[in-house]
């Protein structure tokens, strides 16, 4: 007989979170799931994977997935269409826009999110073919101040190190950068360094974060001030007598300038601490490290290009590399930490509103060679709207018609509020996603289109150090999702462009775009991949890793850039920056006297569509929330576990208060991760100033004017049900994913009795409902049950003894329950470790049957009488003496059966 | 020598007083045990199973003659006493002998309150208090189908479920409106009257019973509101009145019952009651507990230790028709107390608590009843419960376990 494999073999594929680009092990298990494992061939990740990685096998439910096409009817609903509808009303739509209105009344805002193939025929349709630059991405508010950051330095985006380099430093800065949460694999790398190799961390943040040890050096760098301890640090280094002058004379310019506005801004040590708000003897241990330590990486992150003069930063920092040499040689360089999967491949393939194509920019050469290479009828001639100024053109109505791909700007950009008012005035709101429902679908999306989600996709994704690396489906397309590039290509296609737009796979892409890589490359352009440009489609499926350059006729193997100049400019020689004086874009007011940071959590992903899914991740940290010193607290009567309405002069929300002596005074910080869809008043991305870096259009994420107030809530509570419960007006709640279903925590002001009025219709009618209330305590709880199994259930208590839901939810998400655990659901406490009694069969005194059961295979009790002496069941009213007699008996018989 | 100790009744709570003198007082007194029952005696509690077949009529015998004679008693049963002279301490029997005693205890029990309507005494109107009123039953029974038990108190609805697992169509049609109004709040007395009703046995609430209807034998039942229902079967179970009669010729003071004082004493030296006979501080109790609480008493006592008794905390704690119930104290909840409640009709269960200042004070229990002794406990101690509030209603091992009680 042929027995089925017991194990189909694991699929090779990537990560689909941060940039890192772990390598994954997924096995699928034939219903729809897969047990996912690091890849332990992967260079980036040698097996490990962090939390969100490890329950990514949480997240391939196919409930929450968009399905089928679906169009906007007269009658406002969306209605369910085929594809070649749907394809049609998209090209016409657009050829529509465009002959009334011009080519830049059309925009496409794409996502990091999108492999590099999906990326390059949306960047080639819109670029090549529809004739202009509006093509934007999540990425901007993610990046983009490295890209031109490493543009103005280098002349190229070019990442100049590798992971391997995290190894080998002795020093590793990280700026703006909480590793340990949002790059996790990466941070236990260095940490293995720390341990093995004795090298030392410097964090700068304005708070400390999980990432700083105790003996790491941190730095609390006050809010958009690293400008000025990075020019204070290239003053010491110049005073010191520290510059590798053979490299900065062989392959720099500007030094001059730049050395004297760093003076400028920090003139000296003192001067330095005082502009970034750090202590003196810090500032000088961290200028001693840098200066006396040859084998130093600096790896900056968000902290550094979500700012108003992020670009500024990024060049601060390359400037201080620069001048010591120390680049593109093993252990040093600075290392931009990328957000998302695929920002790396968006770049590359240039997928940003400020770039035309494969690392080249609007150059008239580089338009007319792009050209060229796609037999463009229509190549844009000019930059586009970068993603904050494309969303201010759709409000002004200069865009008329946008396509989003991956991402939920109703969620994620500044100024969210307005975001969605701008998205409602479009006359053509294009949405291609794997959700059927998110904030920005919700803003009146007329066309949706189902999109393969990971596991489905087949494709390249590039990560932080310019590792290409395949993702590969192991699930089939669910309903008639398709893969992005596929699309695309349709509408393309449909629009009369069927010669340029005829991929059969995403190979076929993959190929296209390494050819143009290397199209009248010969060197001149960092991004190369022309050794590529050749794969079978066997080859192509079955691609290792690979960093790239990968020139043709070169071989291939880990490579890094600079080490001996050879910069991308017209001299190859860097460019040595001179930043502007740095300030905040905004300053604080009585109005707003605090100042909002944005960031990320450790088991969150952006807007949580995917991370959400996953139970294991929701239960970390569940609620949307504001972290604050405890001096601003007592200042501002907020406490602990309390809530705060935060406003800024964008929007409101309404938050979760903690309190934490690692957050600076003066600023606050709240994660970006919730929308309309998961939480009632924590779509922060509301609360963000739209001010962008002037070169970037990087927004300025982590530094706006806020106020905020204490807001307070009579009662707490949480529910869970098997579908999703919506609870009345005004209440404040957050929604979590748990064990097949879903969980709300909540707050509000109706008064439990309220609660347990409305929880009837909560659960249905089909249900056995069950009741706790202790009316002069105000505490109500009620559990549905079908079927033995809890399948909802409703606990709300005063603010001061808010109920908690661990136990609850371990039952909730348990099979039916035994009777002891269904006995003690509603006290919301575990009963492990408790014993179960069992039926009772003694009344008088309360004795079960398991009780009396273990007392006689213990041999304590033989019969009815040392029954009732060991447990005195019987030895009362005596009624349950036959019952007793009965159960001796039967354990006889079982015993000498 | 050993003093003669005459116990005067064969029911549950003599068998207590012997059980516990053995014990405590051993050789100190010669027991007799005068019965007016032709038998040992059995467990009361259990007639409505013998009535259901659930076991026989030999399981519930309480003690074996060797129990008896092991503990030298002189068993007297099928004998009646028929009068007390307490000048020259003795007790005449029916037989026409006479038995000196140096202590007395009475332990007549009580006996059905017969309904004051016409028609009361037609054949196949029955009582249900001891076996031969069970046997009695399960004759009329068998031939007949239709069976009327009037009164929906504990032993009402005991008779009920074991008439319907004999086969009988039952009504239970009482006068109140709810079942058990004394034992249970109006919730957990809906829940029971459904549990009851599904056990096939229809119930009529504020039923006021007017008369017996029929000619050689009963016919129908008549109410106030002018309806009736076919009957070939009544049973009586409006409630018990203590018996008394025996006290009366002794001339002991009586008010319902025989009136006891905090050592069970009655009104004349060396003569004491105990169980439903006896009336303490105003009270008459139904139950066995109590009854097990003043055999314990007097068992001290009268091994010359200091055994009072003080009365006991209601708890009704049965199983009625397969349904278990616990009730004590203030389980309505008089003003001014809090109540806490617990209800999952899916698995049949109702918990009401009752609390004033911080303690416990009444607890109601429908269908889970294990915790009921832990919170007669706590009523009975007083205790605060304060720290245990939010967890009490999950019962004992929880509340226990929760760290606020181990600080």
């Amino acid at each position: 007989m042929n027995a089925l494999p017991q194990h189909p073999p694991a699929v090779r594929t990537t990560c689909a979170y941060c940039g890192v680009g772990c390598g994954i092990l997924a096995r699928p298990d034939g219903q729809g799931g897969a047990t996912i494992a690091g890849d332990p061939d992967h260079p980036a990740n040698y097996g490990r994977l962090c939390s969100k990685g490890s329950a990514l096998g949480e997240t391939l439910t196919l409930e929450t997935r968009l399905l089928h096409p679906m169009l906007r009817q007269p009658d406002g609903a969306l209605a369910q269409a085929t594809w070649d509808e749907a394809i049609g009303a998209v090209a016409s739509g657009f050829a529509e826009t465009i002959a009334k209105h011009g080519p830049d009344s059309v925009a496409f805002y794409l996502s990091g999110q999108l492999l590099t193939e999906d990326y390059y025929v949306a960047n080639k349709l819109m670029k090549g073919f529809l004739g202009s630059g509006n093509v934007d991405t999540n990425s901007r508010l993610c990046m983009a101040s490295s890209v031109t950051g490493h543009r103005r330095a280098f002349g190229t985006d070019t990442v100049p190190g590798s992971y391997a380099d995290l190894d080998e430093a002795d020093l590793i800065v990280l700026v703006g950068s909480n590793a340990a949460w949002c790059h996790p694999v990466l941070y236990q790398r260095m940490l293995a360094n720390k341990r093995a190799r004795g090298a030392k961390i410097v964090v700068i943040d304005p708070r400390r974060t999980a990432t700083v040890e105790d003996d790491d050096l941190f730095l609390p760098v006050a809010p958009g001030m690293d400008t000025a301890l990075f020019s204070g640090l290239l003053v010491h280094l110049a005073d010191a007598l520290a510059f590798d002058y053979d490299y900065i004379e062989a392959h720099t310019t500007g030094l001059t300038e730049a050395l004297v506005r760093a003076r400028e801004i920090a003139p000296d040590l003192a001067a330095t601490a005082r502009a970034a708000g750090i202590a003196e003897a810090d500032v000088a241990r961290f200028f001693d490290l840098f200066r006396t330590t040859q084998k130093v990486v600096t790896c900056y992150s968000q902290g550094v290009n979500q700012s108003a003069q992020g670009t500024d930063k990024v060049n601060a920092i390359i400037n201080c590399h620069l001048v010591t040499g120390r680049i593109g040689k093993p252990g040093m360089g600075p290392f931009s930490l990328t957000g998302q999967p695929n920002a790396m491949g968006g770049r590359e393939v240039g997928g940003l509103a400020n770039q035309l194509a494969a690392h080249m920019d609007f150059s008239r050469d580089n338009i007319d060679r792009v050209g060229r290479f796609w037999r463009a009828s229509n190549m844009a001639q000019r930059e586009g709207h970068k993603a904050v100024q494309m969303f201010e053109a759709i409000a002004r109505g200069e865009i008329k018609a946008l396509w989003v791909m991956a991402t939920n700007p109703a969620v994620s950009l500044p100024r969210a509020g307005a975001v969605r008012a701008a998205l409602q005035k479009l006359d053509l709101l294009v949405i291609s996603d794997n959700v059927a429902s998110n904030d920005s679908i919700n803003c009146g999306a007329h066309v949706l289109l189902p999109a393969a989600g990971w596991g489905e996709k087949d494709g390249t994704v590039t990560n932080s150090e310019r590792r290409i690396s395949r993702q590969r489906p192991f699930l089939p397309l669910p309903g008639q999702a398709r893969s992005d590039w596929w699309i695309v290509s349709q509408v393309a296609q449909r629009m009369g462009f069927a010669d340029a737009f005829t991929y059969d796979s995403a190979g076929d892409v993959f190929r296209e775009h390494a050819a143009l890589s290397a199209f009248e490359n010969n060197g001149a352009r960092d991004f190369d991949l022309g050794a590529l440009a050749a794969l079978s489609e066997e080859q192509f499926n079955a691609l290792d890793p690979v960093q790239w350059p990968a020139r043709a006729g070169q071989p291939l193997g880990e490579s890094r850039f600079f080490a001996d100049g050879g910069f991308f400019t017209p001299d190859r020689k860097a460019r040595l920056i001179a930043p502007q004086p740095p300030a905040p874009r905004a300053a604080t007011s009585a109005e707003f006297p605090l100042t909002l940071n944005t960031g990320r959590i450790r088991d969150q992903w952006h807007t949580m569509t995917r991370s959400g899914l996953s139970p294991r991740l929701g239960a970390h940290l569940p609620e949307p929330f504001v972290e604050l010193h405890p001096r601003d607290a007592e200042a501002f009567g907020l406490s602990d576990g309390g809530f705060a309405q935060l406003t800024t002069g964008y929007g409101k929300c309404v938050l979760k208060v903690v309190l934490s002596d690692g957050q600076r005074p003066g600023s606050l910080f709240a994660p970006i991760h919730w929308s309309n869809a998961t939480a009632s008043s924590a779509r922060v991305g509301e609360l963000v100033t739209p001010a962008t870096d002037p070169l970037s259009g990087q927004p300025e994420a982590k530094a706006t004017p806020c106020a905020i107030a204490p807001l307070s809530f009579a009662f707490r509570g949480f529910a869970l049900a098997r579908h999703k419960l919506t609870l009345p007006d005004g209440t404040w709640w957050s929604r979590v994913a748990v064990g097949s279903g879903s969980g709300l925590l909540f707050a509000s002001n109706d008064p439990p009795a309220a609660w347990r009025a409305c929880a009837a219709a909560m659960f249905g009618a089909d249900v056995e409902l069950a009741e706790y209330v202790d009316e002069p305590r105000q505490s109500v709880r009620v559990a549905a049950f079908v079927e033995g199994r809890m399948v909802g259930c409703l606990f709300v208590g005063p603010a001061e003894a808010a109920p908690q839901w661990d136990a609850v939810k371990a039952l909730f998400e348990s099979e039916a329950l035994g009777d002891a655990q269904r006995r003690a659901a509603l006290s919301g406490k575990s009963t492990s470790g408790l014993a179960d009694p069992g039926p009772v069969v003694c009344a008088c005194f309360g004795v079960g049957l398991n009780t009396i059961r273990a007392a006689i295979e213990s041999g304590e009790a033989t019969s009815a009488e040392t029954i009732g002496v060991a447990l005195r069941a019987g030895t009362n009213c005596g009624s349950c003496l036959p019952e007793l007699r009965k159960i001796a008996s039967a354990a006889k018989v079982a015993t000498t059966a | 020598m050993s003093e003669s100790l005459v116990i005067i009744g064969n029911g549950m709570a003599a068998v207590r007083l012997v059980e516990e003198l053995a014990k405590s007082a051993l050789g100190r007194y010669a027991i007799a045990v005068i019965g007016e029952e032709p038998r040992l005696a059995y467990n009361r509690v259990l007639l409505s199973s013998v009535l259901a077949k659930e076991v026989s009529r030999a399981e519930i015998e309480l003690r074996p003659a060797q129990w008896w004679r092991d503990r030298g008693v002189t068993l007297l049963y099928g004998q009646t006493a028929t009068a007390i002279d307490a000048d020259i301490r003795r007790v005449k029997l029916a037989s026409g002998a006479t038995l000196p005693y140096t202590k007395l205890v009475l332990a007549t029990g009580s006996k059905p309150i017969r309904l004051n309507v016409p028609g009361m005494a037609l054949p196949g109107v029955l009582t249900f208090r001891d076996l031969a009123d069970v046997v009695a039953i399960e004759q009329a029974a068998a031939g007949h189908k239709k069976a009327v038990v009037i009164g929906g108190g504990l032993l009402g609805l005991e008779a009920a479920y074991g008439l319907a697992k004999a086969g009988a169509d039952v009504s239970v049609v009482h006068l109140m409106d709810r079942l058990m109004e004394r034992q249970l709040d109006p919730r957990a007395a809906m829940m029971l009257k459904r549990a009851v009703e599904d056990k096939g046995i229809a119930v009529h609430l504020g039923a006021d019973t007017t008369g017996i209807i029929g000619t050689d034998r009963v016919e129908a039942v008549s109410f106030a509101d002018g309806s009736r229902i076919d009957a070939d079967l009544v049973v009586v179970a409006a409630g018990i009145r203590p018996n008394v009669e025996l006290a009366r010729s002794a001339d002991l003071a009586i008010g319902r019952g025989i009136v006891v004082g905090d050592h069970l004493q009655t009104s004349k030296a060396g003569i004491y009651a105990i169980g439903e006979c006896a009336e303490h501080r105003g009270n008459c109790y139904g139950l066995v507990e109590p009854a097990y609480e003043q055999a314990r008493a007097l068992a001290s006592h009268l091994a010359g230790r200091d055994g009072a008794y003080h009365g006991s905390v209601l708890a009704t704690n049965l199983k009625v028709s397969g349904v278990s119930l616990f009730s004590a104290g203030d389980f309505i909840g008089a003003p001014g107390t809090e109540q806490i409640v617990l209800s999952d009709p899916g698995v049949g269960s109702y918990k009401k608590l009752v609390i004033a200042d911080d303690r416990l004070v009444g607890a109601v229990l429908f269908g889970d009843t294990a915790d009921g002794l832990w919170y007669l406990d706590l009523i009975r101690s007083g205790q605060s419960i304060a720290a245990i509030r939010d967890v009490i209603m999950f019962g004992r091992a929880l509340a226990e376990r929760s760290p606020v009680l181990a600080a």
